[in-house]
């Protein structure tokens, strides 16, 4: 069975269909794309995987458990974790607090623990601090680990919301357009950080790009969105050289 | 017969409501801030009318229009100084404690100037009102000519933002401020222009106020600024219309509270009713749903 | 790395305490050697008072990034609800336990208020939650104002109308007497359970901070969408901070109503004009600055008072100091300016502009 499963998903807002019967099939493990002009609805269908906003039809089913309309806390819970097109980190705390939030429900303690300094605040936070470092080191942030999220260089704030991400410990990972704004040598250096976190996590991950280098390099399969509508998907080598995806992107 | 007296009156201090929710209104739908000291420069005008008509001895006519003036640039210096440099702020809260901070220089300037004690405000409406139903309905010459001039208003502010460029470009403003500057419209001028003319109505509500309750202190127009603004958000803020029907249903429904329940909770009825419509409508009766973008 | 962090913010703790308690002991010595004037000797428990409410607000503002205007309501609401228990119970209870549990109870009441208070308003965002926590502040004083409580051999009897129409029998006395408020409540707040109290909030607030719940509560203020999707509960944790803030704030008004003889709900005391009193010490000592919260309540409650002729331009200067801190602060030209000619940016490496 398929980890992510999404069938006739769509949305309206007021008269338009921003995502319109969009199916998709993902096996664990895999890393897929999905690719599509600019206001194909990429980001509206990870809004809808989240929660952020509510199908007017359709079923998500993760894991086997339909998680259709929950609430974005809810669908975290349940195993999804995404990043932003423009990057929202948590801008007044640290990097290491930044990783440490997304640890929050994996971690238990309770407030008074927390105000009374109670043993369980001190051996939990320890074991969260480790965690997190474990995962800055992923991607090579333990040195900047007390520093300002805000002061990150852009590419290094890219990596953070990553790491945070999998801090949830999540089955699915969303990420949207994550070479946005990189030089072609942090693009290169993104593509292994992927490939990596797939194969040590064992990850799953769907991906929004726009830069086709990276596509082409790291995807597996993809699926290619164009006013809203499934245009085509399959095999990454085959999807890209589909003369209706040419056009697509570069009009007739 | 009382209820329909009841009835004129609120309508009468829904319309100042009313004067002064256009101001916020307008400002929140373009400048996207809440101009807490917005109540402060009705009472500006206020003094501006009492010095010159009372203290100075000049015809009320110069009073009103120097004291608009005063508002206007008044409103347009506030915003230069005060609120334009943090347009642009990470934090929405700054614009805020900011405008707090304004109301607050406004009231004690004011306090330095004039004392702390209430200057009996003369009213500008010499014309002692209608009679009806033999004598039961008495209708005073400042209610009529209140609820007149915020008819006027209403319509001459609906007509400017429909029919002028500088109207259309307001709508533009509050619409998508990028892409108003794209289509070549002066944001900065635009927005400096809306604080005008909210200012300048801020004037004129100040002096029908005071006209109304003739008690002029420092603090006058910080409570029924505060109501106006329940009033913009009753009615949609960002709304025109909306401003108006709060403005009206506000007055209309204190005065009844002071009337029926009782005249300590009256206060406490209208900011009763801000909070069960925020829960109910947070937009209000007019207003329209904005989502976040994500 | 991570150790030294933890030191770094441990030490700052650290100072904070200190400084309280460093202040309490000169004050001590110069009450002892019989230096203080009866004016500054009076403002002791005010002090205190003040500083409460400034580290509690700045709990809602700075920490949780809410403005709230109707701090003073939850203050009030501790006040009075401390001050109707010990009236009550002023001859039943020794004076030591008495006041402990009017602690408690004050500190309860606004907390109930709070989340009250809290659970529809939260919802709302920025300017909207401002207005509407300053209508329930001035709804509070409104209503205690019309509130009319006696006590007889009856129970207990309310009226929104005036004290004759409790109708109690002869014997029964009126707790609470409307605008006239609540009179001979015990003088039970000293200086020395003041500054215990000012301990205990900064201990609770700062420790919360750097907890589970407070990174949590950081998170909601930096960024709710990113916060939501990493499964952080957005309404538990802001409810959390502000009933936290709202029950400090009570625990300030229990202090404050213990001080006087005569306890009435004015514009004054719990109106918007403290609530903005108390807006001003958190922005001058610095927003979600915790020990510049304190300071700022005493040097701007202090500073009038030693310059009397400054006391009448007190709001004045409030008003300007505000908006001054304001501009500074947080302009984007400001900041940018202040960036580029600080000292420490001239040494330090350039760091990339922040993603957008």
């Amino acid at each position: 069975m398929a980890l992510l499963e999404v069938q006739n998903l769509s949305i309206s807002f007021g008269g338009l269909r921003a995502v319109d019967n969009f199916n998709i099939q993902i096996e664990k493990g895999q890393l897929y794309g999905l690719i599509g002009p600019n206001g194909a609805g990429k980001t509206t269908v990870f809004n809808l995987l989240t929660g952020v906003y509510k199908p007017t039809e359709g079923i998500i089913t993760l894991d086997g458990e339909n998680i259709t309309g929950k609430k974005t806390i809810d669908i975290n819970k349940a195993g999804i974790a995404r990043t932003f097109q423009n990057i929202r980190l948590f801008k007044e705390l640290s990097v290491l607090d930044n990783v440490k939030v997304g640890l929050h429900n994996n971690y238990h303690y309770g407030t008074i623990s927390g105000i009374l300094r109670l043993p369980s605040y001190s051996k939990t936070e320890k074991i969260m601090d480790e965690k997190a470092m474990e995962l800055l080191k992923v991607f090579d942030l333990d040195k900047e680990a007390s520093t300002l999220a805000a002061n990150l260089p852009y590419g290094k704030q890219r990596k953070l919301e990553i790491a945070r991400a999998l801090a949830t410990n999540p089955k699915l990972l969303l990420l949207d357009e994550p070479a946005a704004g990189m030089n072609p040598n942090e693009t290169l250096e993104l593509m292994e950080t992927i490939h990596f976190v797939r194969d040590h996590f064992n990850m799953t991950i769907l991906l929004i790009e726009h830069d086709m280098k990276l596509v082409s390099g790291i995807c597996e399969e993809l699926t290619v969105l164009n006013f809203g509508k499934v245009l085509t998907h399959g095999k990454t080598s085959d999807v890209l050289n589909d003369p209706q995806v040419i056009t697509a992107y570069l009009g007739e | 017969m009382s209820f329909i007296s009841y009835l004129i009156n609120g309508i009468s201090l829904g319309s100042v409501y009313a004067i002064i929710a256009l101001g916020y209104t307008m400002v929140y739908g373009i400048a996207k801030m809440l101009n807490f000291a917005h109540g402060d420069v009705i009472m500006v005008g206020a003094f501006a009318v009492f010095t010159i008509v009372s203290t100075l001895g000049m015809p009320i006519r110069l009073g009103i229009i120097v004291s608009i003036l005063i508002c206007t640039v008044l409103g347009v210096v506030i915003e230069r100084v005060a609120y334009k440099p943090l347009r642009n702020a990470a934090s929405p809260l700054a614009v805020l404690i900011t405008a707090i901070g304004v109301s607050y220089l406004l009231q004690n300037v004011a306090l330095l100037i004039f004392g702390a004690n209430a200057k009996s405000f003369t009213s500008v409406v010499s014309w002692s009102g209608i009679k009806l139903a033999d004598g039961q309905l008495n209708i005073s010459g400042v209610t009529i000519v209140t609820i007149l001039a915020c008819i006027v208003i209403m319509i001459a502010l609906t007509l400017f933002i429909n029919k002028t460029k500088a109207g259309q470009a307001m709508l533009a403003v509050s619409e998508d401020k990028g892409a108003a500057q794209l289509m070549g419209i002066n944001v900065n001028g635009t927005i400096a222009l809306t604080f005008a003319i909210g200012s300048a109505l801020a004037a004129i509500a100040g002096v029908l106020l005071c006209s109304a309750y003739p008690s002029l202190t420092p603090y006058t127009g910080s409570m029924p600024g505060i109501k106006a603004f329940v009033a913009a958000v009753l009615g949609g803020i960002g709304s025109i219309p909306g401003a108006m029907i709060g403005g009206i249903l506000l007055g209309v429904i204190e005065i009844f509270g002071k009337a029926y329940i009782s005249s300590q909770m009256a206060d406490a009825i209208v900011f009763a009713v801000l909070i069960v419509v925020l829960l109910v409508k947070p937009t209000g009766i007019l207003g329209k749903n904005i989502q976040e973008k994500v | 790395m991570k150790m030294k962090e933890l030191n770094k913010t441990t030490k700052s703790n650290l100072i904070t305490y200190a400084l309280v308690i460093i202040t309490y002991i000169i004050v001590q010595i110069i009450l002892e050697s019989g230096h203080m004037s009866s004016l500054m000797e009076g403002l002791l428990v005010p002090l205190c008072t003040y500083v409460i409410l400034a580290v509690s607000l700045n709990l809602t503002v700075g920490i949780l990034g809410e403005l709230s205007l109707g701090h003073a309501g939850f203050m009030c609401v501790g006040a009075f609800s401390s001050a109707f228990f010990s009236k009550c119970t002023a001859e039943l209870l020794p004076s030591g336990l008495r006041f402990f549990l009017a602690i408690l109870i004050g500190a309860a009441v606004a907390a109930l208020f709070g989340m009250l208070v809290g659970i529809p308003v939260l919802r709302l965002k920025g300017d909207y939650l401002a207005i509407v926590t300053l209508a329930f502040g001035e709804i509070i004083k409104n209503l205690v104002n019309v509130l009319y409580i006696g006590i007889d051999e009856n129970g207990m009897h309310f009226s929104t109308k005036d004290s004759i129409s409790l109708g109690l029998q002869p014997g029964g006395k009126t707790i609470i007497n409307g605008a006239q408020g609540i009179s001979g409540t015990p003088n039970d707040s000293t200086f020395t359970i003041g500054i215990i109290l000012v301990l205990i909030t900064l201990f609770i607030v700062l420790n919360l901070v750097h907890s589970r719940d407070g990174r949590a509560i950081m998170a909601i203020r930096d960024n709710r969408i990113a916060a939501e999707s990493v499964g952080i509960n957005i309404t538990k944790y802001k409810l959390m901070a502000f009933t936290i803030s709202a029950a400090l704030a009570g625990v300030a008004g229990v202090l404050y109503a213990h001080n006087l003889s005569t306890l009435t709900a004015l514009p004054k005391n719990f109106g918007y004009n403290m609530s903005i009193t108390i807006l001003v010490f958190v922005v001058l000592g610095g927003i979600g600055n915790i020990r510049g919260s304190v300071i700022a309540a005493v040097v701007l409650t202090l500073l009038p008072e030693l310059l009397r002729e400054l006391n009448d331009y007190r709001m004045l200067i409030y008003a300007i100091v505000l908006i001054a801190m304001m501009l500074f602060n947080s302009s984007p030209k400001a900041i940018a300016f202040r960036e580029k000619y600080s000292l420490k940016k001239l040494f330090a490496k350039k760091s990339a502009k922040e993603g957008k």
